[in-house]
């Protein structure tokens, strides 16, 4: 009510902007060296495995495995860039994971057929972020202690509830979703869902006041509510996205494997603010990318592979895990000291 | 014999920081057993002097002899080593130690060079609390608990831990009641009984007179008079040393007196307790009305306060004669208020985001709809809102941090301006804005107030306010002392209006 009150100042927006140089060039200038060192990266680990074991690593099967198993985590990671970009931590994501997968799975649930199982995996992610959200945003609580709070309760409601037992799906629908005659053109369904869960996240982040606000609170969280941002807010929002994409990955999961267990997704939290911090999100808020952390999970995803097809063991893969967000951070230390 | 040579002799010390000499060739000296004060306004050179002093900071030129001898203080351990402590005004104590840990903290008394004594730390921690008048203070309490005045206590004994020869206090009474100055004091008359010599920076006349032996004057990061006695100069003398300027400012043209309209801000009886008493004040549309007074003396509480960023205790703030909800940002910013505070890197700017993106943080709404950012109509008002303050570089995709201070506090202003807010709050708004920068800085507020924005300004340098504003609110300790047009009033009887509390006769 108080614009009308503007002088009209706004009669100059037809000053020509920046945009006039070749599209190619904003392109490029746009995918930065960051970015670029990801793709490399990325690439050389394709190299890699298609020298190695040249017959495995490169069959659609292998391919569409990696990507399916890429999937899970990687939807988990869009949530926790939001939250990290915000300045917070989101350490219940696993947690959450598996709660929501055994509470969709069990025989009460699966009464409600297909839907039933989708509805009760989302509204277990968002219930959890909700609980996350209004404790650090309106009980002041440290991000860290509220969810790892949450992780402890989480994994133990999920213990109780499924006795440690696998909670088998019986739910033709559900199970058809994972099998190969529901590819399309040869690319499985959760990983179209990833698709589409990293092109809403990438929009909502670069392209919304949703995403500007997240910016604007993680950089700067004074700043931002002096500038009339409801931060308080926003964190809730916030938890709540983290929430919804655990519920998201928690069906996913369900879908993948047939079934529900209490310890799915043990160590998500690691694994995603790790492909998170190696994308480039910087961990004290104030700058985040989508791009990067998925580059990040595919990144560990084909890690992972190499080394299962290679007969190494796990305990070498998280060597080189540690020395790969070793590596990473200090590279994009000394590239944000030069620039 | 020849006479004693100081035990302080700092001569020719210069320091530059990016766009600002802080200080340029000053000389002090500083003898054994006497009080020394030093004396300046805000910006005068007081607090960079005794960082290097203290060794925080190292000095561009200049030689600093400790009895007779040249010494070099390379950091704050070298300064202590040779007897020089530093109580800064913000005090620099561990809140979850103990007092004795404090005390000792650095140079803990030790067995086998790594077990720390602690009853030793406790015995001598005490004997330090006796010697300072306060043996109630119980050496095994966590800092945190303490009071303000009993925090300072703490501060003197850890520096008299150390085989002190120079006490270095940076307003110390700030923080005080009238009790615990009056305590303070006979500790410092103790101490330089026994030969040790007190640095004392302090805005209040009266206490100079008391206690302090010699002054020195700073301004503009020189030294304008040294050595003066403290109980005899006259104030008036005191306050012309530090008015007279070299720097001359250019104020924009004030335009005729603002006609009787409806105020467009209206605060009555806002209070915090503790930070500042019930204030009444006005300010019209096209009117600048500046609150002058010293640091401490609640002038960027009450802003924050009339901005909703701080809950009154009582007291209500109205725009447009309608009245907001008390601490609530988001409802002043909706009824058209803007800050631009005086931290602007840590509460106003997004140091990583661009030029673009921090003006336009306070009017998405204009550019989205249901939450999807428009950018070209986002980069265009960006753009005119800038151009229109003249920011520097006419290019608003450039990170704000790679900006100067000046062109930092437009984007600030430019905010508001795309805002299209009605009350412009200035807290500060030419801190770290280098002098050639200042003059277009005040033009631009002065045009934004020609154009009908209320202007509540506040700077504790007295000519700012009194070159910008129409009319002038002077504040000393929370209480506003006297109102009167700008055009009334001169430096000199702000100063000892804001020093003595009261009209100088």
């Amino acid at each position: 009510m108080t614009q009308h009150a503007s002088p009209p100042r706004d009669n100059t927006d037809k000053v020509p902007t920046t945009g006039q140089v070749p599209v190619w060039r904003g392109l490029f200038a746009r995918a930065d060296v960051r970015t670029l060192s990801l793709l490399g990266v990325l690439a050389a680990l394709v190299l890699i495995g298609g020298i190695t074991k040249p017959d495995e690593f490169l069959d659609t099967r292998n391919l569409q495995l990696v990507l399916t198993q890429a999937s899970v985590i990687g939807v988990v990671t869009v949530g926790m860039t939001f939250v990290i970009t915000s300045g917070g931590i989101d350490l219940s994501v696993g947690a959450i994971v598996a709660l929501a997968s055994v509470w969709a799975t069990t025989v009460a649930t699966q009464d409600y057929g297909f839907a039933g199982v989708l509805f009760t995996a989302v509204i277990v992610g968002v219930g959890c972020g909700l609980v996350n959200g209004l404790l650090i945003a309106y009980g002041n609580m440290v991000p860290f202690i509220a969810t790892l709070a949450m992780l402890a309760s989480a994994r133990g409601l999920a213990l109780q509830i499924t006795d440690g037992r696998t909670q088998i799906v019986t739910i033709d629908g559900i199970l058809k979703l994972g099998e190969r005659d529901s590819y399309v053109l040869g690319v499985p369904p959760l990983v179209l869902v990833f698709a589409v869960v990293t092109v809403i996240g990438w929009l909502i982040l670069n392209r919304t006041t949703f995403g500007r606000r997240t910016v604007a609170v993680g950089g700067n969280a004074e700043a931002a509510r002096l500038a009339g941002i409801d931060v308080r807010r926003q964190r809730l929002y916030l938890y709540l996205l983290s929430g919804l994409c655990c519920g998201i990955a928690a069906f996913l999961l369900i879908v993948l494997s047939g079934s529900g267990q209490n310890t799915n997704g043990n160590l998500y939290e690691l694994d995603a603010i790790a492909a998170a911090i190696i994308g480039g999100t910087l961990l004290s808020g104030g700058r985040g990318t989508i791009t990067g952390s998925v580059l990040g999970v595919l990144i560990f995803t084909t890690i992972t592979n190499i080394f299962a097809l290679n007969n190494l063991q796990s305990d070498v893969q998280q060597i080189a895990k540690g020395a790969i967000i070793v590596a990473a951070v200090l590279v994009q230390r000394r590239g944000a000291s030069t620039s | 014999m020849a006479p004693e040579p100081p035990l302080l002799s700092m001569s020719g010390i210069t320091k530059s920081f990016p766009g600002v000499r802080a200080l340029d060739g000053v000389d002090l000296d500083v003898q054994a057993g006497e009080v020394h004060c030093l004396l300046g306004q805000n910006g005068a050179g007081k607090s960079t002097l005794i960082k290097v002093l203290s060794g925080a900071h190292q000095p561009d030129t200049g030689t600093i002899g400790w009895r007779g001898e040249p010494v070099t203080l390379r950091s704050p351990i070298a300064a202590m080593r040779l007897g020089i402590a530093t109580i800064y005004q913000e005090l620099d104590l561990v809140e979850h130690l103990s007092v004795a840990e404090n005390v000792h903290l650095g140079h803990e008394p030790t067995t086998a060079g790594f077990v720390v004594r602690a009853r030793a730390a406790k015995a001598s921690t005490a004997a330090l609390l006796r010697r300072l008048g306060h043996p109630e203070i119980d050496p095994a309490r966590l800092v945190g608990e303490l009071s303000a005045a009993q925090q300072q206590i703490v501060s003197m004994a850890r520096a008299l831990s150390h085989d002190v020869r120079l006490i270095v206090m940076d307003e110390p009474s700030a923080a005080l009641d009238p009790d615990e100055v009056d305590n303070l004091f006979r500790i410092v008359g103790d101490l330089t009984a026994e030969g040790v010599a007190v640095v004392h920076i302090s805005h209040r006349l009266e206490e100079i007179r008391r206690i302090g032996d010699r002054v020195t004057v700073l301004k503009d990061g020189r030294a304008v008079a040294r050595g003066l006695p403290a109980k005899s100069t006259p104030t008036r003398e005191v306050v012309a040393l530090m008015t007279g300027r070299n720097v001359e400012y250019v104020f924009p043209e004030r335009p005729a007196p603002v006609p009787d309209s409806a105020p467009v801000l209206e605060v009555q009886g806002l209070a915090r307790e503790g930070e500042f008493a019930p204030l009444d004040l006005e300010v019209r549309a096209g009117e600048i009305v500046g609150l002058a007074g010293l640091v401490g003396s609640g002038r960027s509480e009450i802003l924050e306060t009339i901005y909703g960023a701080r809950r009154p205790t009582a007291g209500q703030v109205r725009v447009d004669g309608r009245v907001l909800r008390p601490g609530s940002v988001r409802a002043a910013v909706r009824a058209g208020l803007g800050l631009a505070p005086e931290e602007r890197k840590a509460q106003a700017l997004l140091m990583l985001e661009s030029v673009t993106r921090n003006v336009s943080v306070s009017s998405m709404s204009r550019f989205s709809r249901a939450g999807w950012i428009d950018r070209g109509a986002e980069r265009g008002a960006a753009r005119a809102a800038t151009r229109e303050l003249s920011l520097r570089p006419d290019n608003p995709s450039v990170p704000v941090r790679t900006l100067s201070g000046g062109n930092q506090q437009k984007a600030v202003l430019a905010r508001w301006l795309l805002r299209g807010c009605r009350v412009l709050l200035l807290d500060e708004p030419t801190r770290g804005v280098d002098v050639g920068a200042r003059a277009e800085l005040y033009a631009v507020v002065r045009r934004l107030a020609d154009e009908g924005l209320a202007v509540l300004l506040v700077s504790s340098e007295v000519p700012e306010v009194l070159g910008l504003a129409d009319r002038v609110l002077v504040l000393r300790e929370g209480h506003v002392v006297h109102t009167a047009p700008a055009r009334e009033l001169d430096e000199h009887r702000v100063l000892d209006l804001v020093m003595e509390g009261s009209p100088a006769s």
